[in-house]
C-alpha cells in the first residue's frame, strides 16, 4: 500500500512537468494553430541558461531563475512577431518545418555556446526527502509540484479575470471575431507564445536539477505531446489532465509492467489514443480544427 | 511534365560511368546523397502527392535496413533480399497506414514520430534479432559477380535502385494513380465525390512510400556496414522531411535536389571550417544549426524550395506542373 501511495506521489510529481510542457504547447498552439516542434528546445536553453547563470556565473538559484524565465519568455515573444506570424494562412506543414528548423538552430546554437557535454545544476532543494504520509518523496518532487500547481492556477487567473486573458481566450475560440471586437489578436498571440516560452523555461529549470542538463532534454517534447493528446487536443484544463496521467501510467507501468515498456509507454499511448479515440479526455468537442 | 520525367532518368545513366571517373571518397559521397534521395522519392508520395505529413519515415528505413540484413545472414541473395527487404517495409506501411486513414494533418505527424521512436526502441531492445546497441554487422555479398565492397559496385546499384525508382512514380505520377492522388490530397471530399476511393489509396501511398524507404534503408545498410539503432532515429525522419522540402515538396528533381543538398552539407560543413574563427569552428551543433538555418531560410523565403528557387532564376516562365500543389488562400 505504502508503495502504491508512494508510486502515485511520484507520477503526479513527475506529471506535472509533462503537464507543463503540455500546458506550454497549447498556449502556442492555441495562438497560432501549430504544434511548436522548437518548445523541447527552449525548455533545454532554459536549462542551459539557468546551467550557466548558476555555475559559471554564481548567481543564486533564484535570480537565475527569473532571469532565464524572462530571457526565454523574450525569446518566444521575439519569434511569433519576428518569423510566425509570417506563416500563417500557408499549408500546415510549412509552420511545423519553420519550428523543426528554429529547433534545430537552437539545439546548434546551444550546443556551440555551451559545449556538448551533460553537467549537472544543483537546485537549493536537492537531496532532501520528504515524508508524507508513510511514503518518502523527494522534496525536489514537491517542488515541481507545487511550481506546476501555482503556474496554473495563475495562468487560469490571468485568462479569467484580465481583460488580456479574456481577450486570448475570445481570439483562441475565433481570431476574426476577436479582431472584430477590437482585440489585438497579433499582439495577444505573440503574448500567449511568450508565456509558453516562460513556462517552457520554468520547466527547464525544474528538470534540470533531477535529471542532466543536456541537449537530449528537448525530448521531453514527445511526453508533452503524448500528455496534450491524453488530455484532449487544443483543452488547457485537458493538458494538465493528460500531463498527470501520463507521469502516473509511467510510475506504474515501471514497477507492474515488463521491462522496458516504461520507456515506450507514452508513445504507443499517443499512438493508440489518436487512432482511436483521438478527442482524447476532455478534447474540443465542436469538430477536429485540422 | 512527360519531357522532365523522360529526361532524369536518362540523366541518372549518364551518371552512371562517373563510377569510373571520380575519386572513391567522392564517390561514397555521392552514393550516400542516392540513397538519400531513394528515401525522400518515398516520403514525395506521402507528403507531397497524398498530403500526409511523416515523420517517421525513418521507421521503414530502419526495417528495410534490419530486413534486409538478417535476410542477407541468412543466406538470401542481394537483389531476392533487397526486393523482400522493400515488401517488408511496405508491409509495415500498410500496418502504419490502415490507422492513419482516420487521422492527418498534425495528428498524423505526431503519430508517425511516435512511431520512428518505437522502433528505434525496439531495435535497441529486441538484441537477440536485431543485435541491440551492440549493433548487427552486415554481410557483404556479390552482386552479379561484383563484390557490393567496391564503392563503384556500391554506386551502380544506388544508381539502378534510383532510375528505377524515379521510372515508377513518374509513370504513377501521369497516370490516373497519381492523379487520385493529387485530387485526394488537394480537396479531400470533392475526390471522394468524384469516386476515388480514398482510403484505398491513401493505404497504397503509405505501402508505396515505405516500399522505397526500406530499399533505401537496404542500400544504407551495406554502407553503414553494421547496423545500430541510432541510424535509424528520430533525426533521420526529420532529415528525411528536410529533404523533401527543401527540395521542392512534390517534385521528384526536388528530392535529388534536396537530397544532394542535405546530404553533402556534413562535408561541406568540414570543408568550410577551416575558413571560420577558430573558436566558432571546433564547436559542435554548428552542423545542426545550419541545418535549421537552411531549412528557415526556405520556409521563409522560397517554401517551393530549391525547385521554386530555379523557377525564380530561369528568365522562362515557370511551366506549369500538374503536381504542384494548388495554392489556396488563407
Amino acid at each position: 500500500m505504502a508503495q502504491v501511495f508512494q508510486l502515485i506521489l511520484q507520477g503526479i510529481s513527475v506529471g506535472a512537468i509533462y503537464a507543463l510542457v503540455a500546458l506550454g504547447l497549447v498556449l502556442g498552439y492555441k495562438a497560432t494553430e501549430t504544434l511548436n516542434f522548437a518548445h523541447g528546445d527552449l525548455v533545454m536553453l532554459g536549462a542551459f541558461l539557468g546551467w550557466w547563470l548558476v555555475v559559471p556565473q554564481a548567481w543564486p538559484f533564484w535570480w537565475a531563475l527569473v532571469a532565464v524565465v524572462a530571457l526565454v519568455a523574450l525569446l518566444a515573444y521575439g519569434l511569433e512577431v519576428q518569423l510566425m506570424r509570417r506563416v500563417i494562412g500557408q499549408p500546415r506543414h510549412v509552420a511545423v518545418l519553420l519550428t523543426i528548423g528554429l529547433g534545430h538552430m537552437l539545439r546548434g546554437a546551444t550546443s556551440m555556446a555551451f559545449g556538448p557535454e551533460s553537467r549537472m545544476l544543483e537546485a537549493p532543494w536537492q537531496a532532501r526527502a520528504l515524508r508524507v504520509g508513510g511514503a518518502v518523496v523527494a522534496e525536489a518532487h514537491g517542488v515541481i509540484l507545487s511550481a506546476a500547481l501555482l503556474v496554473t492556477l495563475a495562468l487560469a487567473a490571468l485568462l479569467r479575470w484580465s481583460a488580456a486573458g479574456r481577450a486570448m481566450l475570445a481570439s483562441a475560440q475565433n481570431q476574426l471575431a476577436a479582431r472584430l471586437c477590437g482585440a489585438p489578436v497579433p499582439r495577444l498571440n505573440a503574448l500567449a507564445w511568450g508565456l509558453s516560452g516562460a513556462i517552457a523555461a520554468l520547466c527547464g529549470m525544474l528538470l534540470a536539477p533531477i535529471t542532466l542538463v543536456d541537449a537530449s532534454l528537448w525530448l521531453v517534447l514527445v511526453k508533452g505531446f503524448a500528455a496534450l493528446v491524453l488530455g484532449g487536443f487544443g483543452s488547457m484544463p485537458g493538458a494538465i489532465a493528460g500531463g498527470l496521467l501520463l507521469g502516473l501510467c509511467e510510475q506504474f507501468a515501471g514497477v507492474y509492467l515488463p521491462d522496458g515498456s516504461r520507456e515506450l509507454l507514452p508513445y504507443l499511448l499517443l499512438i493508440g489514443v489518436l487512432v482511436v479515440f483521438p478527442h482524447g479526455l476532455l478534447g474540443e468537442t465542436h469538430g477536429r480544427r485540422l | 511534365m512527360n519531357r522532365v520525367a523522360a529526361r532524369w532518368p536518362l540523366l541518372a545513366l549518364a551518371a552512371a560511368p562517373l563510377g569510373w571517373l571520380l575519386p572513391e571518397f567522392y564517390l561514397a559521397e555521392l552514393s550516400h546523397v542516392l540513397v538519400l534521395a531513394i528515401a525522400a522519392l518515398g516520403l514525395t508520395v506521402l507528403t507531397g502527392w497524398t498530403g500526409q505529413v511523416s515523420l517517421g519515415q525513418s521507421a521503414f528505413v530502419a526495417i528495410g535496413g534490419y530486413g534486409h540484413a538478417l535476410l542477407l545472414a541468412a543466406g538470401c541473395p542481394f537483389v531476392p533480399a533487397l526486393l523482400l527487404a522493400a515488401v517488408l517495409a511496405a508491409l509495415a506501411g500498410v500496418a502504419v497506414g490502415l490507422p492513419a486513414i482516420r487521422i492527418s494533418g498534425l495528428h498524423l505527424a505526431m503519430v508517425t514520430m511516435a512511431c520512428a521512436i518505437v522502433v528505434e526502441h525496439l531495435a535497441g531492445r529486441w538484441s537477440t534479432v536485431t543485435g541491440g546497441h551492440a549493433g548487427l554487422p552486415v554481410a557483404q555479398v556479390q552482386v552479379f559477380g561484383q563484390s557490393l565492397a567496391r564503392t563503384t559496385v556500391f554506386y551502380s546499384a544506388c544508381v539502378t535502385v534510383l532510375a528505377l525508382a524515379w521510372a515508377l512514380l513518374a509513370g504513377l505520377l501521369r497516370g490516373a494513380t497519381g492523379r487520385a492522388w493529387r485530387a485526394l490530397r488537394d480537396a479531400e471530399p470533392a475526390a471522394r465525390m468524384a469516386g476515388v476511393p480514398v482510403a484505398r489509396y491513401k493505404v497504397a501511398a503509405f505501402a508505396l512510400s515505405a516500399a522505397l524507404c526500406g530499399l533505401a534503408g537496404a542500400l544504407m545498410a551495406h554502407q553503414l556496414r553494421h547496423l545500430t539503432p541510432d541510424a535509424f532515429g528520430l533525426a533521420l525522419a526529420i532529415q528525411l522531411l528536410v529533404v523533401v522540402f527543401v527540395g521542392g515538396l512534390g517534385s521528384l528533381g526536388g528530392a535529388l535536389l534536396g537530397a544532394a543538398l542535405v546530404g553533402l552539407l556534413p562535408q561541406a560543413i568540414a570543408e568550410l571550417k577551416p575558413l571560420l574563427p577558430r573558436t566558432l569552428a571546433l564547436r559542435t551543433g554548428l552542423e545542426a544549426f545550419v541545418h535549421g538555418a537552411i531549412l528557415v531560410f526556405f520556409v521563409l523565403v522560397e517554401p517551393r524550395g530549391l525547385v521554386g528557387l530555379r523557377a525564380r532564376w530561369s528568365a522562362r516562365p515557370a511551366r506549369r506542373r500538374v503536381y504542384a500543389r494548388t495554392e489556396r488562400g488563407a
